[in-house]
């Protein structure tokens, strides 16, 4: 599967990794075979690359993105959240914040887009293995855990322990409202739920994720913890997570910054001389600890 | 001993109109206007131009300021109107091009931008599509300026990376020297005359030219230097006081190469549209925002760190070389006098400047 990702002159080893086939630039012609308004500003796309054998062809790993399109309006990149094993479509959840991702939102079956795909690297499931795993998705930042926790999944047996704390504002600004009570039912997998504040009728847990996440305690023996969402969850959780007792090689997340090019030359979502396009989006916390704090 | 021809001033347009038989030739060319400048031009025959160093570098030559990456259109099935099909066609728009007189300030710069381009993990097909397609004849400088500064970065006024061929003013005309494979068969197929018997006075021109420099700082350290003042943000403050973040640097820079993609018009109609690639300038603040607001270069002095830490530590922690090649267009260009040089040696000197 892998495409060998250094040539000479580089003086830095990315790690192998699929890569688009062809022109970097050009995107394949997809169609958006179906769309679910998760929240209020979460839309998840479900789009199928228009030529079969492309579409049969097109190999990913839980964690790499890709950039949508919808023409006329631009591109933007978002995390592949379905798991590899989906052969039928690919799923970018997205939310609503600018220009692309307002004419994402309006898209509906049938409409053509354009997809870049893969790009970036992957998480490092191989290297978990026999480990205990404890996701935590904030809000949005719940797409890429969803894709990585499926795999994991699917596999549960090279596992030891999988958790998942999957934390929103409110009820309502959960995604993947269908997929929680499966989740919950799962006997592989230990989930819990929070939102900030109490409302009516919700059973699970109450409170901010970094809070809720020490309340819960994992034990950072044999454990690594994965986690997305918005920088001050970020902060905050990768705090808790440190006051738990993780070494920062065993926490990991995955950035998603600005970009355009995805192949890292176009140079906006560099952190120092690491582009987050090609070193990234995963990293884990100990990497970071040697990039600028750029963030 | 390289291939070497002779030409006498008043024979280089002849030269050119061969040259441009087979080949869009870029010369400089004078643009009068307020403040005069020299730009690269497509040369034909009978149109004016000079040898002086240019205003704008001819990085347009491999990096237009706007290009098309892929123009799309919906198609519609006559037969069936339900059956919409995307039309992309992305054929790189590359022509054979000489770009001539070049200064070797900028034929380094067509390295610098090789390394990122062609050399990381996908090489760009548009870019590699123009670069293989063009040949470069640069022009050796005789003397250096007060604003340039190629031997502080690893270059010369007779640098030959990334020229084809190297061309030297001498007395009475000028002395063309090969310098890969492509710049001898473009020497041997010229009809100029042979230039061996200059060789020597080649020779020397090229090496009095060093004497007209000013001594170079010692820059090994810059790499480290500039990465240690990362988190400093007291010191970009005060280095950037004044700039206007208008991003003149950027622009004049034959080795800046970030750049934007936009598209420009609507797919929904069977005319379509354009996916353009064009310049874009790390100078403003639009550069990293993200559509949440969120932005980690928000103020200008983030911003000329970035620029300086790529030319001078992350560039070199990627590719083992500066990416700035000393032409200086940054400091002549810049409204308010900001000197790259200055922060950089004030980068390298600043534990010294503490004590």
């Amino acid at each position: 599967m892998a495409t060998q990702s250094k040539k000479e002159g580089m003086l830095r080893e990315l790690t192998p990794r699929p890569l688009p086939q062809g022109n970097p630039y050009k995107p394949m012609a997809a169609t958006v075979v179906e769309t679910i308004q998760e929240t209020g500003n979460i839309k998840t796309i479900r789009v199928v690359i228009d030529d079969p054998e492309q579409m049969a062809n097109f190999k990913y790993e839980p964690g790499q993105v890709g950039q949508l399109s919808v023409f006329g309006a631009g591109e933007s990149t978002f995390v592949i959240n379905s798991p590899p094993s989906m052969k039928d479509y690919l799923q970018f959840s997205v939310m609503q914040a600018g220009e692309v991702t307002s004419t994402i939102h309006r898209l509906s079956a049938g409409d053509k887009v354009g997809v870049r795909a893969p790009l970036g690297n992957f998480f490092p499931y191989e290297d978990w293995k026999g480990k205990n795993i404890f996701f935590v998705g904030g809000g949005i930042g719940m797409a890429p855990i969803r894709t990585i926790m499926l795999h994991i999944l699917e596999r549960k047996k090279d596992y030891g322990k999988v958790s998942l704390l999957y934390g929103a504002k409110s009820p309502s600004d959960m995604a993947f409202s269908y997929e929680l009570q499966g989740w919950l039912d799962n006997p592989d997998l230990d989930c819990h739920l929070c939102i900030d504040n109490p409302a009516e009728g919700w059973q699970h847990k109450v409170g901010l994720i970094p809070n809720v996440l020490t309340e819960i305690g994992p034990k950072p023996d044999n454990c690594v913890a994965v986690l997305c969402g918005p920088p001050i969850m970020i902060k905050f959780t990768l705090q808790a997570l440190e006051k738990l007792g993780f070494q920062h090689e065993n926490i990991v997340t995955t950035l998603e910054k600005r970009m355009k090019c995805g192949i890292g030359i176009c140079g906006r979502c560099n952190i120092g001389s690491h582009y987050v396009c090609i070193d990234g989006p995963v990293f884990t916390l100990k990497q970071l600890n040697g990039l600028p704090p750029e963030l | 001993m390289s291939i070497t021809r002779f030409v006498k001033p008043e024979g280089l347009p002849a030269f050119l109109a061969h040259l441009s038989k087979d080949a869009r030739v870029l010369a400089p060319v004078v643009k009068p206007a307020d403040k005069r400048s020299v730009v690269f031009e497509p040369w034909k025959e009978g149109k004016e131009f000079t040898l002086e160093k240019a205003t704008v570098p001819a990085k347009a030559a491999v990096l237009p300021q706007c290009e098309t990456l892929v123009s799309y259109r919906k198609v519609k099935d006559k037969a069936n109107p339900q059956n919409v099909t995307l039309e992309l066609d992305d054929t790189p728009q590359a022509e054979t091009t000489v770009v001539f007189a070049a200064r070797p300030c900028d034929a380094r710069g067509y390295v610098t931008l090789d390394r990122p381009y062609l050399k990381g993990p996908i090489a760009d097909p548009y870019y590699k599509a123009r670069r293989e397609k063009l040949t470069v004849i640069t022009l050796t400088c005789n003397s250096g300026c007060n604003t340039c500064f190629c031997h502080w970065v690893g270059g010369g006024p007779s640098s030959p990376e990334g020229s084809d061929i190297l061309m030297t003013e001498l007395s009475d005309g000028y002395i063309l020297q090969g310098i890969t494979p492509k710049g001898d068969a473009l020497l041997e197929g010229s009809g100029l005359d042979d230039g061996a018997d200059r060789f020597k006075e080649m020779e020397d021109v090229r090496k009095a030219a060093w004497a007209t420099l000013v001594k170079a700082p010692n820059l090994k350290d810059a790499p480290a230097k500039v990465a240690a003042k990362f988190t400093d943000v007291d010191f970009w403050t005060r280095e950037t006081d004044r700039c206007l973040s208008c991003g003149a640097c950027t622009y004049f820079c034959p080795t800046c190469y970030c750049f934007n993609i936009t598209d420009e018009g609507e797919a929904t109609s069977e005319k379509g549209g354009r996916r353009l690639r064009t310049w874009d300038n790390c100078m403003s603040p639009l550069f990293t925002r993200e559509a949440s607001g969120h932005n980690t270069r928000m103020e200008k002095a983030l911003r000329m760190r970035n620029r300086v830490s790529h030319k001078f530590s992350t560039y070199p922690e990627n590719w083992g070389t500066f990416s700035c090649n000393g032409c200086g267009r940054c400091i002549s260009n810049c409204p308010v006098s900001l000197d790259i040089r200055q922060i950089v040696l004030d980068a390298i000197n600043a534990d010294k400047a503490a004590k």
